[in-house]
């Protein structure tokens, strides 16, 4: 707390101040000092001696404009609400397809594809053991595969986000399904989410990588391929999600992915690209815990940041450009198996931190997650959460509503400058690639976790219905999501060996032979010649074949 | 008690099939490690068969899998492979997010236990320590 006068404008301030010191410390004589999870101490009381409105202009300003603290458009959530994209893949494309349908009916416009881990694995689905294909999403190896997630659906009016790690190849597939029903690319719109390779490493989660050097290329070119080509699609989105899920404290987490932007936007300034076209098309993509407050200072800080960055270090002046747009996902890292409905009210507490910080997109997690890939009901409760808060809570009336508070705009201050100092150590590392290459960063988020963990196993963070508040019985419902049957992923292997016959095998060898050069090369765009394959026909494991042959295998970057 | 018993028990922390999200078996290898164990920690998506070799190059005493993305399912091929190398006593321990119908069948496969979220460090490192003695004991009685 601090001790000096306030030099506050404000008659009987510090006297007041020194009475309830006095009160207070009677009621609680041996406190001990709290922390979130960040690690930066927690105050019982905020006053204006922590923020005042002479600050005003230059710390929160208006939204849309100038420090960008309060919201990166004019109108927020009161203009556009955000998007409610519920993460969705499992089985078959004809089982996305369906499903998607559904989301369609129900209002949705944003959606996104979540292709099976043999897909992130970089596999074609007769490479996998067929009991683990479709259980976790759809398989999609295929233009004919990409044309039946999509059928009777207009691609060009809804705004697609794939989950689709380097090389990018769903995106491919779906440019050749734009060609095959004559829909002019430009109309396009969406993002490749998982483009950020550099995540990947630092959080091993299941995409297979091509190693550092030939990722560095690939991503650039599909940036490059993207604004010229597909000019409303967004090619990159930078992951905190991941980082903060394998143990990064929010504050951490928030700081490597700005570093992880910066890399990145370096390295497309390398290669003469102008910053005022490449860095609307950012995107960004985080966790939101159950640190309330934490992760609202966290979005609100890191907004404020990265338009500095813009601004100072790479003098973009496109206003645009200054946008730190994102989207957020609720914590699964947070959820128990134990009393699983309990879980709803976490989500509930995540989703409004998410949207006090002034996100653009959310997915709420199903309450089951920690118990399977989500059941059809309990995501509809993770999607009837959204519609609560935002039409019957009515969150999104005002803008920014928690800015101002004592406490929220001096923990944004603390966490801003918290992660200055952890973006600064980056910068000393030599950048983010660097960072990740040394296992520097990998090493402070393992001993995050750690540090975490131990509170968890202590008791000083409460887990309820873990470490507290147990109960003997658990007798909360548990029901899972059917898997595919044997039958369908047979049916579905079989589609892909006629696929493979009834193409033109002679033009797949072709492109595939262009793209094997391509790669070799080292001035021609990786990305349109992977694109250029697709389109004569070559499926997602036969293109990602030919780089890893050619680029080598990233090797997991393992701290012992 | 020979010497050869007194030594700290010997653990293969990894994951199979598809996924990689390590931070429950990082933080499982770390509990083990502080407990006294040896642990030999892979890198994720190990092939069922290359585990098999590691578990026999590096004489553990038992297996832990850790799985989050269904790879579980690949469990009971990985105790057949042990089976055909004649490691059939060696425990497989799993750990992560298993749905409640598959625990069942994982544990009528062979599979000693299933650790869901939220174990405690001591339930997993006594029930490791417990499994890892009696596979010794039976490995030392075989011998004979």
């Amino acid at each position: 707390m601090r001790r000096q006068p306030s030099q506050l404008p404000l008659p009987g301030f510090d006297q007041a101040r020194a009475e309830w010191r006095r009160a207070y410390g009677e009621q609680l004589p041996e406190e001990r000092p709290i922390f979130n999870r960040s690690g930066i101490e927690i105050a019982p009381l905020y006053t204006p001696e922590h923020f005042s409105d002479e600050r005003y202009m230059d710390a929160l300003g208006f939204p849309g404009h100038g420090p960008m603290t309060r919201g990166i458009y004019p109108s927020m959530h009161r203009g556009r609400a955000w998007s409610q994209r519920q993460l969705i893949g499992l089985g078959v494309p004809e089982d996305y397809n369906r499903r998607l349908k559904r989301i369609l009916a129900s209002g949705g416009t944003a959606v996104s594809l979540i292709p099976c881990n043999s897909v992130y694995r970089g596999l074609d689905a007769d490479q996998v053991d067929p009991l683990l294909l479709g259980t976790c999403g759809a398989v999609v190896n295929t233009v004919d595969d990409m044309d039946a997630c999509f059928a009777d659906v207009a691609v060009d009016e809804l705004s697609t986000a794939m989950n689709d790690p380097l090389p990018f190849t769903l995106l491919a597939l779906l440019l050749a399904v734009s060609d095959r029903r004559g829909i002019p690319w430009t109309k396009l719109t969406g993002t490749s989410n998982q483009s950020d390779y550099i995540s990947h490493f630092v959080a091993n989660h299941m995409f297979f990588r091509i190693a550092l050097p030939g990722s560095r290329r690939i991503l650039i070119d599909h940036i490059e391929f993207t604004n010229r080509h597909v000019p409303g699609w967004n090619p990159v989105s930078v992951v905190g999600q991941h980082m903060q899920q394998a143990g990064a404290t929010p504050a951490e987490a928030m700081a490597f992915t700005l570093c992880t932007a910066v890399q990145y936007a370096e390295d497309c300034i390398a290669r003469g690209m102008d910053p005022d076209t490449f860095l609307p098309r950012f995107t960004f993509f985080f966790d939101i815990s159950i640190s309330f407050f934490e992760e609202i200072a966290k979005f609100r800080a890191g907004r404020r940041i990265w338009a500095r960055i813009v601004r100072q270090r790479f003098g973009a002046r496109n206003p645009r450009a200054a946008r730190f747009k994102f989207h957020a996902q609720t914590s699964g890292v947070d959820l128990t198996r134990q009393q699983p409905y309990n879980n709803i009210a976490r989500v509930t507490a995540q989703a409004m931190a998410g949207i006090f910080g002034g996100l653009q997109s959310l997915h709420t997690d199903a309450y089951d997650e920690v118990l399977s890939v989500p059941t059809e009901h309990a995501a509809r409760i993770a999607v009837c959460t959204q519609n609560i808060l935002r039409e019957e809570a009515q969150l999104g009336d005002v803008i920014d509503p928690l800015g101002g508070s004592y406490y929220l705009e001096h923990l944004t201050n603390e966490t801003e400058a918290l992660i200055e100092s952890l973006i600064a150590k980056v910068d000393d590392a030599g950048g983010m690639y660097r960072a990740v290459e040394t296992g520097l960063v990998q090493t402070m988020i393992g001993e995050s976790a750690m540090r975490f963990q131990a509170r968890v196993d202590n008791g000083e963070q409460t887990v309820v219905g873990v470490n507290k508040y147990r109960l003997e019985e658990d007798s909360d419902a548990r029901a899972s999501l059917k898997r595919p049957s044997p039958e369908k992923i047979e049916a579905q292997l079989e589609s892909l060996r006629q696929y493979k016959k009834g193409r033109d095998s002679a033009a797949v060898q072709r492109a595939l032979e262009t793209l094997t050069r391509v790669a070799d090369s080292e001035n021609e765009n990786v990305y349109a010649a992977l694109v250029e394959a697709t389109i004569a026909g070559a499926t997602h494991g036969e293109v990602v074949a030919v780089l890893r042959r050619e680029m080598g295998d990233g090797e997991p970057l393992i701290v012992p | 008690m020979s010497t050869s018993a007194q030594r700290p028990y010997r653990v293969l922390v990894s994951k199979i099939g598809l996924d990689g999200h390590d931070r429950g078996s990082r933080i499982v290898a770390a509990y083990l490690r502080d407990a006294g164990m040896e642990v030999i920690y892979t890198a994720p998506w190990q092939e069922v068969q290359a585990l098999v070799r590691m578990a026999s190059d590096e004489d553990v005493d038992l297996i832990g899998i850790s799985s989050l993305a269904t790879d579980h399912l690949l469990l009971p091929k990985l105790l057949e492979a042990l089976r055909a190398a004649d490691l059939g006593d060696l425990p497989v321990v799993v750990g992560g997010i298993v749905p409640d119908e598959d625990e069942q069948a994982l544990i009528e496969a062979g599979v000693r236990r299933v650790f869901h979220p939220g174990s405690s460090r001591d339930e997993i490192v006594s029930t490791v320590a417990a499994l890892a003695a009696e596979a010794r004991i039976q490995r030392k009685t075989e011998s004979f």
